[in-house]
């Protein structure tokens, strides 16, 4: 079921009412039946990979905790008999024990991810290294789809696990809450990535019903539905014209694409976002936010930690920290300072941990060699721009243009280029291919190319553009207008007149301006897939 | 704490870490700056910090910093 389809207007509508109708107690428990019920629309066999998923990460996590509980009250009741070392060794056995049943769930869930998702990558691969050493055989693709939202609640049960396992927080002891925070409706599509510790505190809460929450969260959703409907799925039509088309479209067209991609990732991924933050305030629940004003960040790590930022926090929390800090990379630092010297020495093993998290980000975003590349060469750009650190500074001790405007306003452009070249991959699905049309850029680039004709050869007719220069206006009018605080608070201050002709111009706009395909279904979000 | 403030220093000699307390909230030290650190702290001080400990508030100022080293010693 799309966010943007007639059916799901209805399942939210039907919903809502119902939630603030029936005893508050019982909220989270429809709650829990609507977002089966939305799963089951994705496929009704889907429902038991989430089951499993979440049945698997409840029974681990009450063994994990269990053991700490009775593992403290043993420490606790033998502290005056226990010496140091005998304590320190007991902590050691009782991890290890709890670290088995960790890497078990581990196992479980990420095994169901891997047959699911991975499998037929696998294959393709195995094949393509029979054809190269001359064999026949040939290993069959296996027929299975991918389980909608599967990539996001898989990791968002690791980070549970994870997390009971430190001791961060206790293991929920019903499995229906737990069941509902691995399913809950609105995050299936594209994420956010919650943790427990931040959707617990309101998934399971009492909602009376507040008008004034309700009303922002419908503002966020039209919102949403807006960068979603009328730009995403309307620039949406050059950026295929383009890509699919890479023997016509080449040189300036290449980089059209690259900023139509940009415009339109941003619109698509951020507007899904809108809508699931938006329904989740309808509900009374919050999800933390995904995005920080991405395009203003001026060099690629602080992108990344303003762009999908729930993905990112996950990947340093979990794989990254973990794999940076264990034995045999703390062993490989002390190896590594001693033969390449106290600099290049210390900066090594943070930047095979950061290549290794790369792949996997890669990874996780698709199971193809595009996306791979696409991880390592961000992860590459991250490397060479801490590299290039000493001629950063020697260049802003000679020249004082740091805190200049002009100077910012160039290390936004050059973020916001880089990111959109390196995105390319995503877009062309073949790392060849993606690396000979960005080459064109440099070889074959010709502005005189750029006529109006030809921009309207991409799909998109006059007024079309303007509707995507208007919402680019508006998109860059609300981030602006965001850096000291909620656009919706203070539109709520302004006077019924103001207020009333902004909502209406929306609405209007997503009646009216939204790019309809046949029987009104809009297309699906991009980050749907991974 | 000398040799602590050294480490310190040598990854931001610009920062007056004896008196910041908001190296994580104010984004001074990032990620990487973090793993640099622990991997010194292990080589001087002969302590792992495991990754739970990696939290704002052990890495928040250099005085946090220093009780979670003595905390792990200690245990």
């Amino acid at each position: 079921m799309l966010f943007a389809s007639y059916g799901f207007i209805l399942f939210l509508t039907l919903l809502v009412v119902v939630y603030y109708l029936i005893p508050r107690k019982h909220q989270w428990k429809l709650l829990l039946g609507a977002s089966y019920l939305f799963y089951y629309f994705s496929g009704p066999e889907n429902l038991l990979y989430i089951f499993f998923t979440s049945l698997s990460t409840y029974v681990v996590a009450v063994r994990i905790d269990t053991l700490q509980k009775s593992q403290a009250l043993h420490l606790a009741e033998n502290s005056g008999r226990l010496s140091r070392e005998e304590k320190k060794a007991y902590r050691a056995l009782a991890k290890s024990r709890q670290r088995k049943w960790l890497m078990l769930c581990l196992v479980l869930n990420l095994g169901v991810l891997a047959v699911t998702k991975y499998t037929n990558f696998a294959v393709a691969n195995i094949n393509s290294v029979l054809r190269t050493l001359g064999s026949g055989t040939r290993l069959s693709f296996w027929n299975i789809a991918l389980p909608m939202g599967i990539s996001f609640y898989t990791f968002q049960t690791m980070s549970y696990i994870m997390d009971v396992y430190r001791g961060k927080h206790p293991a929920e002891d019903n499995f229906f809450r737990l069941a509902l925070f691995t399913c809950f409706f609105p995050q299936l599509v594209q994420g956010p990535i919650s943790r427990f510790e931040d959707l617990s505190k309101t998934l399971y809460s009492e909602h009376p019903f507040d008008s004034q929450n309700v009303s922002l969260g419908l503002q966020r959703i039209m919102w949403g539905f807006f960068k979603k409907v009328v730009l995403a799925d309307r620039i949406l039509v050059a950026v295929n014209t383009i890509i699919r088309n890479p023997g016509m479209y080449q040189g300036v067209f290449v980089s059209i694409g690259m900023l139509f991609y940009a415009y339109q990732l941003y619109a698509d991924f951020t507007g899904g976002i809108d809508i699931t933050i938006g329904i989740a305030q309808v509900l009374g629940i919050k999800v933390k936010e995904n995005f920080k004003r991405p395009y203003f960040s001026k060099s690629t790590a602080e992108y990344w930690r303003r762009w999908h930022i729930t993905m990112g926090t996950w990947f340093k929390d979990y794989p990254f920290y973990p794999l940076s800090v264990s034995g045999p990379m703390l062993r490989f630092s002390k190896y590594s300072r001693r033969r390449f010297g106290d600099g290049l020495g210390k900066r090594i093993p943070v930047y095979v941990s950061t290549i290794i998290v790369w792949f996997t980000t890669g990874l996780w975003h698709g199971a193809s060699w595009n996306f791979i590349v696409w991880g390592l060469l961000n992860g590459i750009v991250i490397i060479i721009s801490l590299e290039c650190q000493p001629l950063y500074d020697w260049f802003h001790s000679r020249f004082n243009v740091k805190h200049t405007f002009p100077f910012r306003l160039f290390q936004v452009v050059r973020t916001v280029l880089l990111m959109s070249a390196i995105r390319m991959f995503d877009c062309y699905r073949d790392v060849p291919l993606t690396f000979r049309m960005l080459g064109t850029m440099f070889t074959d680039f010709n502005v005189g190319e750029l006529t109006g004709e030809a921009l309207l050869g991409l799909g998109l007719g006059m007024a079309d553009y303007l509707v995507l220069l208007a919402g680019l206006v508006a998109l860059i009018a609300v981030s602006l207008l965001q850096r000291d605080g909620s656009v919706r608070n203070k539109l709520a201050v302004k006077s019924a007149p103001v207020r009333f002709a902004i909502y209406y111009v929306l609405i209007i706009s997503i009646l009216v301006l939204g790019a309809y395909g046949m029987g009104y279904d809009s297309s699906q979000f991009i980050y749907n897939q991974f | 704490m000398e040799i602590l403030l050294e480490i310190l220093s040598e990854l931001h000699p610009d920062v007056d870490f004896e008196s910041c307390d908001t190296l994580i909230d104010d984004n001074i030290l990032d990620s990487f700056d973090i793993i640099t650190l622990i991997a010194e702290i292990s080589s001087e001080f002969d302590v792992n910090i495991p990754a739970e400990e990696i939290v704002p508030e052990n890495f928040n100022s250099a005085k946090a910093l220093y009780a979670l080293i003595e905390r792990l010693l200690d245990q």
